[in-house]
């Protein structure tokens, strides 16, 4: 029996985790349920908190880091990036 | 040089914030079908496997097209042939005036190119996985002022199933570099092409995008163009209908009446159900000094957004 790991990415609006998904990603190792870009208008969660409620591990948050002088208001990446997996013995 | 149709300042500024203008079914269905027969037809499935096919069927597309190529700089009046469908669509007088009011009077084509989304057929002739585009930002970083815009044409109807492209609106202010953005599959916001024969979108070059899956028995024309400008992008539209109004501070959280979603602050400060809490604002002071270039005028403000950052009050001895 493998264990194999399901990937879920969530974007949230602020750096908590009760804060609500603004984008999203799913990659599934077990390769039953095949996600791509675009492929949903609505999350899976609408926060953080309801993906940890339904069994997801918190395995990376993304850190507060300082503004660079002079490039205070530049914006680029989303910046509140939380990776959650789960474990799935893949029979 | 043909007649044109100016944006005036509203929409001017819905482009300053959302990064785009949709004009549905503008470009008359005569030029379109001229359009079908100067790009030609893709090969039919032929049983061939390998993932290169659909480069080769693009290949052969391009090879036999009667499209034009251009040289990159080339001045768009002279870059299409008044008699082609390309030629007539660049000088239809509301597509001339909303470029000439974006990139200006002698605006230059960088390149074009013909995407197509290939029918399920060709993935599975080909035995190969049918995939949408990651989201990505076109050409690299860029971390300008001035802007390219990027005409997206859409020559027959897409549909619901066609994959039609997928943008994400107000996302063109973000400097990032190209598909650095592809883990994001899904962005709150997002839309997807659905539109009838003859759109066209004008995208600043910065708005996050990405192709989508074709499920019909049917390719998927879109025809992009981009287009550089070759002036400073300052009040090239008409601007007619400015008013005191449009440069005047407003009163900000208490207030006593509606703010009018017509005026100029208002359109600059419409949030995006994308926006980041913090970085929401952000995107309110890059719009607003987005704005202040296109107008000429460093000290516009809206909401008090940018006059407040700038408060430095100097000692004097």
């Amino acid at each position: 029996m493998a264990t194999k790991q399901q990937v879920l990415v969530l974007y949230l609006s602020s750096s908590a985790l009760d804060a609500n998904v603004i984008a999203w990603a799913h990659y599934d190792g077990t390769g039953k349920d095949d996600h791509m870009s675009g492929d949903s208008d609505e999350p899976l969660y609408r926060s953080g908190m309801e993906a940890l409620a339904d069994g997801w591990r918190l395995i990376q948050a993304s850190p507060l880091a300082a503004h660079a002088p002079g490039d205070e208001f530049r914006t680029g990446y989303l910046k509140y990036e939380f990776f959650f997996e789960k474990l799935i013995n893949d029979e | 040089m043909s007649d044109c149709v100016k944006l005036n300042s509203r929409e001017m500024a819905e482009f300053a914030a959302e990064g785009l203008l949709r004009f549905d079914g503008i470009v008359p269905d005569v030029i379109n079908q001229q359009f079908l027969a100067e790009a030609g037809s893709v090969d039919t499935p032929s049983g061939e496997k390998g993932s290169n096919r659909t480069i080769k069927s693009l290949g052969n597309l391009m090879a036999h097209s009667s499209l034009p190529e251009v040289t990159p700089g080339t001045v768009l009046n002279t870059a299409y042939k008044e008699t082609t469908a390309l030629g007539e669509l660049v000088r239809l007088p509301v597509v001339r005036g909303a470029i000439e009011s974006l990139v200006g009077p002698e605006s230059m084509v960088d390149h074009h190119f013909l995407h197509l989304a290939l029918p399920s057929s060709y993935y599975k002739a080909a035995g190969i996985p049918q995939r949408t585009q990651h989201t990505h930002q076109d050409s690299t970083i860029d971390p300008r002022r001035a802007f390219d815009i990027q005409l997206f044409y859409f020559p027959h109807e897409v549909g619901p199933d066609m994959g039609g492209t997928r943008y994400v609106p107000g996302t063109h202010l973000r400097i990032v570099s190209e598909s650095a953005i592809a883990r994001y599959q899904n962005i709150r916001g997002q839309q997807h092409v659905v539109c009838p024969a003859g759109t066209l979108i004008l995208m600043h070059h910065g708005v996050w995008h990405g192709g989508g899956i074709n499920r019909t028995g049917e390719a998927r024309y879109m025809f992009k163009i981009r287009l550089n400008p070759s002036i400073p992008q300052v009040r090239l539209w008409d601007t007619s209908d400015l008013s005191p109004r449009d440069f005047e501070q407003r009163p900000i959280f208490f207030r006593k009446e509606a703010m009018n979603p017509n005026d100029i602050a208002s359109l600059l400060t419409r949030p995006q159900p994308w926006f980041e809490g913090d970085t929401g604002r952000l995107e309110y002071i890059n719009r607003i000094r987005f704005w202040r270039y296109l107008l000429g005028d460093e000290n516009f403000d809206a909401d008090y957004w940018v006059t407040r950052i700038e408060n430095e009050p100097s000692v004097t001895v």
